[in-house]
């Protein structure tokens, strides 16, 4: 490999290129129809939070050495505690915060299974799933009414531009918070200590014990901040997007971020391109099966997601590199 | 022998006693009687034999599929597609068992043997897709299984829509009285079946060279391709083995107990098998009692229900903490002060298959 250096714009160069075909796309079929390309767009967005937030979860916890398969389950039990909370104290605010707190702490339980007890990663994930179906199952009651959702907030000014002001700047709050996090996150793992010494224990963990980290710390911190992110997407599905709690909303979700995050190399900002291609397909097909323009059997609709997941993990081979040291426990000397 | 199966059986039954344990003190933090119920479970399993006969009919498709979980395990895969391919093996059993005509016991084998193919067919993919393309058979399978839940969706309530009785359900007709499999006393022959599965599996996994390839990939895929075993081929086998495995259960379950394939008859089985796998750390024959167990659990549910007015949810729950347990064996063992022995503990390939 020549490791000549090139011009940030021919490094880029594939990037920029989509971003060019994409925007003229866009403006392109907001001329032909405004109020379809902002229904698409808007909902493309509102299915890429849920997402999005998973592939953020799941990257924090690989990029410090620990896959997350139970990301489902955290999400699951965040909105059904969300919800209750929502249902039972009326305050938006606490269901939030209980949501994010649900999601911590099943991440602490899976830290604790998978970086001190050692269990296989992807066991302990699967165990976080069940124990979420099952609780969520046990406790769920038919006809409990929620007590309102969260609304949007239109920005002023912003949100009179054409086409992005709509669809980008009068959202309820966790979507404001999501685009918000995706940056955060971005700089905390690339530009500070902290994400630095997250990536050194995710690729050679025995190395950065010699300098000193703290292994196990590293990854407890980071297998529960993902918690509380994965925890934010299942407040987000209870009090932003549906309104009320369904057995095992979250559909798969949990397992399609997984996918997201290796479309997106595991970087946060990728991993949100590649949550807006998924949420487009859906929105997309959604708005084409409202507007009777094709005929599909809904089950077909809801194949989707899970297809594209199989294609994108399938036509990856060879494309991406996880974090060296992912899935493989720790072990001191 | 007796020393070595007490020792690899006591932590399973240490979890299972401490999860039920736990679960009472839930039911009594609800408000509920913990005894009450836990009776009312057990009479509902094993009252009499109608009750017998419930916890065999639950167990049998659960030997099937906690086999299928197992032997992937077995080569280091996680097979948590059991439940896609076990409904696809049910509902193909149910149209052949419908549309069919046949002699009966060729009917039931053509049946049982068409639902198993296509059980195969959609294990072994993504056994080649892990294959060829590096695609994680975790994420795969567990995509597979959404797809198949809508499939057999849009199947029952579209193209194979039972139309007696005005076609209010979706579901696909009763199956022919030459396709159902029969039941002796309380034993249903599905069972049978399941503990003759068992026995091969046991067979084909220590007693053939096939399953030496199969254990040595599973413990160390660089020194089984060193030792010149063909890896891609165990991989892609032990897929289309297990795949078999579950669709034979989804087809013994609509043959022998449903008669038919209805949406939402069928949930819950192929994840139940992981469970299971892991209570009876993947050894074949130890997959029977934990079957049993867990089948008297579900048996026992209803009655429960009726005499303690306890949801029937509470059963996952313990299920949950059962795994829990078994996975952290360490907490168990130092609930009861027992010392670890270097027993092989169960690694899965690790990574997103790009190595």
């Amino acid at each position: 490999m020549a490791w000549r250096r090139h011009p940030w714009w021919y490094q880029n160069r594939s990037t920029i290129v989509g971003l060019g075909v994409l925007f003229a796309t866009l403006v392109g079929a907001y001329v032909y129809s405004p109020q379809m390309t902002e229904a698409v767009l808007a909902s493309t967005l509102r299915q890429s939070i849920p997402l999005v937030l998973g592939a953020l979860c799941g990257l924090l916890g690989e990029r410090s050495g620990v896959i997350n398969i139970g990301i489902e389950g955290q999400m699951l039990l965040a909105a059904f505690v969300a919800f209750l909370m929502n249902v039972y104290t009326a305050n938006l605010f606490l269901a939030v915060l209980s949501g994010i707190a649900v999601g911590a702490l099943l991440g602490l339980l899976l830290a604790f299974l998978a970086v001190t007890l050692k269990v296989d990663q992807i066991i302990a994930g699967t165990i976080i799933n069940i124990f979420a179906f099952g609780l969520t199952g046990y406790y769920y009651q038919v006809g409990l009414q929620t007590k309102g959702k969260l609304t949007p907030i239109a920005i002023p000014l912003l949100s009179e531009l054409p086409l992005v002001g709509r669809v980008l700047f009068d959202n309820p709050p966790i979507t404001y918070a999501t685009l918000l996090l995706i940056f955060i996150v971005h700089f905390v793992l690339f530009y500070t200590p902290w994400g630095l010494r997250t990536r050194a224990v995710g690729e050679h963990p025995r190395a950065a014990d010699t300098l000193g980290i703290n292994v196990y710390l590293v990854r407890y911190v980071n297998v529960i901040v993902g918690g509380m992110l994965a925890g934010l997407a299942g407040a987000f599905l209870t009090l932003e997007a549906v309104g009320t709690f369904e057995r095992l909303m979250t559909n798969g979700r949990g397992f399609v971020a997984l996918a997201v995050m290796i479309f997106g190399r595991w970087n946060p900002i990728s991993a949100w391109g590649a949550a807006m291609l998924f949420g487009f397909a859906t929105a997309l097909q959604t708005q084409l099966q409202f507007m009777e323009i094709i005929h599909i059997p809904h089950q077909f609709i809801g194949m989707l997601p899970y297809g594209l997941t199989i294609a994108v993990l399938a036509g990856l081979r060879g494309r991406t590199r996880p974090p060296a040291a992912v899935g493989r426990p720790y072990e001191k000397e | 022998m007796v020393r070595r199966v007490l020792r690899a059986t006591l932590v399973p039954v240490l979890a299972v006693v401490v999860a039920l344990l736990i679960g009472a003190a839930l039911l009594h933090f609800s408000g509920l009687d913990p005894w009450k119920a836990y009776k009312a479970l057990f009479e509902g399993a094993f009252g009499n034999l109608r009750a017998w006969k419930r916890t065999f009919e639950k167990a049998t498709p659960l030997i099937f599929s906690g086999l299928a979980v197992a032997f992937a395990f077995r080569a280091g895969l996680f097979n948590i597609g059991a439940q896609g391919q076990l409904l696809l093996g049910s509902i193909t059993a149910a149209v052949v068992g419908y549309m069919v005509e046949l002699p009966p016991g060729l009917h039931v084998a053509v049946a049982l043997l068409a639902g198993g193919l296509v059980g195969a067919l959609y294990g072994a993919f993504p056994g080649v897709l892990k294959v060829y393309t590096g695609a994680h058979e975790v994420i795969t399978t567990i995509m597979l299984n959404y797809i198949a839940i809508n499939l057999t969706d849009y199947l029952a309530d579209g193209p194979l829509k039972d139309p007696s009785g005005g076609g209010v359900v979706a579901r696909t007709p009763r199956i022919l009285e030459s396709a159902s499999l029969p039941t002796w006393g309380a034993v249903p022959s599905g069972f049978l079946l399941a503990i003759l599965l068992a026995a091969v599996t046991y067979w084909l996994l220590w007693r053939t060279t096939y399953g030496f390839e199969i254990r040595t990939v599973g413990q160390n895929p660089n020194a089984a391709r060193y030792a010149g075993m063909r890896v891609a081929r165990v991989v892609g086998s032990t897929m289309l083995l297990s795949g078999l495995f579950a669709g034979l259960g989804g087809a013994v379950e609509t043959l022998g107990v449903v008669g038919r394939f209805q949406p939402g008859f069928h949930a819950g089985l192929g994840f139940e098998g992981i469970t299971i796998a892991l209570l009876a750390k993947n050894n074949p024959f130890a997959i029977i009692p934990a079957s049993l167990l867990v089948g008297a659990m579900k048996a026992g549910t209803s009655r429960m229900q009726f005499v303690a007015d306890v949801p029937k949810e509470i059963i996952e729950v313990i299920l949950a903490l059962m795994l829990l347990f078994v996975a952290a064996d360490h907490v168990i063992r130092a609930l009861v002060g027992l010392r670890e022995k270097g027993e092989e503990r169960l690694v899965l390939t690790t990574g997103w298959g790009s190595h």
